[in-house]
């Protein structure tokens, strides 16, 4: 077997990945921070103010990410999940699982800056433009997914149950997306004015681009304390546990 | 070995469709609750002849999502309970297949009745000749859409003791995109224009879910059991 297989293969034994993300999450930290610090300092300072929206637009360093991310973090989930489901690989199962109200935060922080951008711009919190239309359907997806992870008590039952939700889910993201585009389009005139994004200068072109890195990092972050949180939970019993809690 | 499939098919399609009409009391229930919420409308919102009209095919097609939902705990629940279901997952024929006649017979309980009433319930609201028989095309490319996407959420409620709340969080969703090209097709057609491409594009999606939705669903139903 050559190294990289080798290497995956002892990721998904539970005590060599908790020691391996261990030593790895202080490294990522500091380099979230790092990407964070530079983002928000090149977006919220640095950059020019919009000709139209003027120092509003600067909303977008984290709603942009967000809304990025609530997708990203939805075909991970899935993805994860079939991982999971064909092969019956648990780390997987666990990323799946725990990625699952991550995504959520990530949709509802995009939902809830993508309203607050919209009040001094379009004149009201809510307009039933297709973008965010389509945020808030995924919101319900990732609801979905939770609520159902949390109903069943066999969590291994649950983890494949919510695999095949986010499958199905998956494909029918791209259908409602589009049908939700159509809808809008068709029952509302283009009163809403839309970033052109191909005309962005670079000066605020790249802290979006280092804040969706860093909202990229922060995912990994979390996703390792929930992953090393889950394992430890459902192998409280085995002996790596009890060696890690009172060694 | 495949026309003992058929066989099976039907059998068990026949065998679903006499369980109800042996209790017919309670296939009618999700009809009636179709019947009420409408007619709740035009006391919530005001006798308006144009406002009613406007609203019509929403309300219609948003009752007929409740009333699908309130009905799709039947296609597996009794099953569940009295362990036919384990003795479906044996048999030696596709799960799918199988999940795919209880969800046909399903439709034809709770689907097909919706589509009688709706053209009086479509009169109720003052709709017109057109626009009425669009709605009940759209009603029967539709319904069987709710059908086959709710056979996958209860396939993996089944199971639970609050599924009922759940289910409702798991399926309206996924029930969003036929809402959409149904209560456009029936505006649309309302005000005179084509509605070719939505009743073509929800015809789109009821062939995408008859190929697609069995199969989750029977997935589904195996890890309930399991």
């Amino acid at each position: 077997m050559n190294p990289v297989m080798k290497w995956i293969h002892l990721l998904g034994s539970p005590p060599y990945f908790y020691r391996f993300s261990g030593k790895l999450l202080p490294w990522l930290s500091v380099l979230c921070i790092i990407l964070f610090v530079w983002g928000l300092y090149g977006g919220l300072v640095q950059a020019p103010a919009d000709y139209q929206q003027s120092d509003a637009f600067r909303i977008i360093y984290v709603h942009v990410p967000s809304a990025w991310m609530s997708l990203f973090v939805y075909v991970t989930m899935a993805v994860a999940g079939a991982i999971g489901i064909i092969w019956h690989v648990k780390m997987a199962e666990i990323v799946c699982v725990t990625s699952a109200p991550i995504g959520a935060v990530f949709t509802f922080l995009a939902l809830l800056t993508g309203s607050i951008w919209g009040k001094p711009m379009w004149g009201t919190w809510w307009v039933w433009d297709a973008r965010l239309t389509s945020e808030l359907i995924l919101l319900f997806l990732y609801f979905g997914v939770m609520a159902l992870y949390r109903a069943i008590e066999d969590k291994r039952m649950a983890a494949r149950a919510v695999a095949i939700l986010a499958l199905v889910g998956l494909v029918n993201i791209p259908i409602i997306h589009y049908s939700v585009e159509w809808w809008s389009t068709l029952h509302q005139g283009p009163t809403v004015t839309k970033f052109d994004k191909p005309s962005m200068d670079a000066s605020m072109l790249i802290p979006l681009l280092v804040m969706a890195l860093a909202f990229q990092l922060y995912y990994c972050i979390v996703l390792l304390l929930r992953m090393r949180t889950e394992l430890v939970n459902r192998e409280r019993n085995s002996k790596w546990v009890n060696d890690l809690v009172s060694p | 070995m495949n026309h003992s499939l058929t066989q099976a098919f039907w059998t068990l399609l026949r065998r679903d469709l006499l369980l109800t009409y042996r209790n017919r009391a309670q296939a009618i229930n999700p009809l009636l609750f179709f019947v009420l919420v409408i007619v709740l409308f035009p006391f919530g919102v005001g006798p308006d002849a144009t406002l009613l009209k406007a609203m019509a095919p929403g309300v219609i097609w948003v009752a007929a999502l409740l009333s699908a939902l309130l009905s799709l705990e039947s296609i597996f629940r009794s099953d569940f309970d009295d362990g036919f279901l384990e003795q479906l997952v044996l048999s030696p024929h596709s799960l799918s297949a199988l999940v795919l006649a209880k969800v046909f017979a399903h439709w034809m309980i709770s689907g097909f009745p919706l589509l009688v009433v709706a053209p009086l319930l479509g009169v109720f609201l003052g709709m017109q000749g057109e626009s009425i028989e669009v709605l009940v095309i759209t009603l029967l490319i539709g319904t069987p859409v709710l059908s086959l996407i709710g056979a996958i959420g209860v396939a993996l409620t089944v199971g639970l003791r609050q599924g009922g709340v759940i289910l409702a969080l798991l399926v309206f969703p996924l029930y969003i995109p036929v809402l959409i090209f149904a209560t456009n097709a029936v505006q649309m057609a309302e005000s005179g224009f084509s509605v070719t491409a939505q009743l073509s594009i929800l015809a789109a999606l009821f062939l995408l879910s008859l190929a697609l939705a069995p199969l989750p669903a029977a997935a589904a139903l195996k890890m309930s059991l399991s």
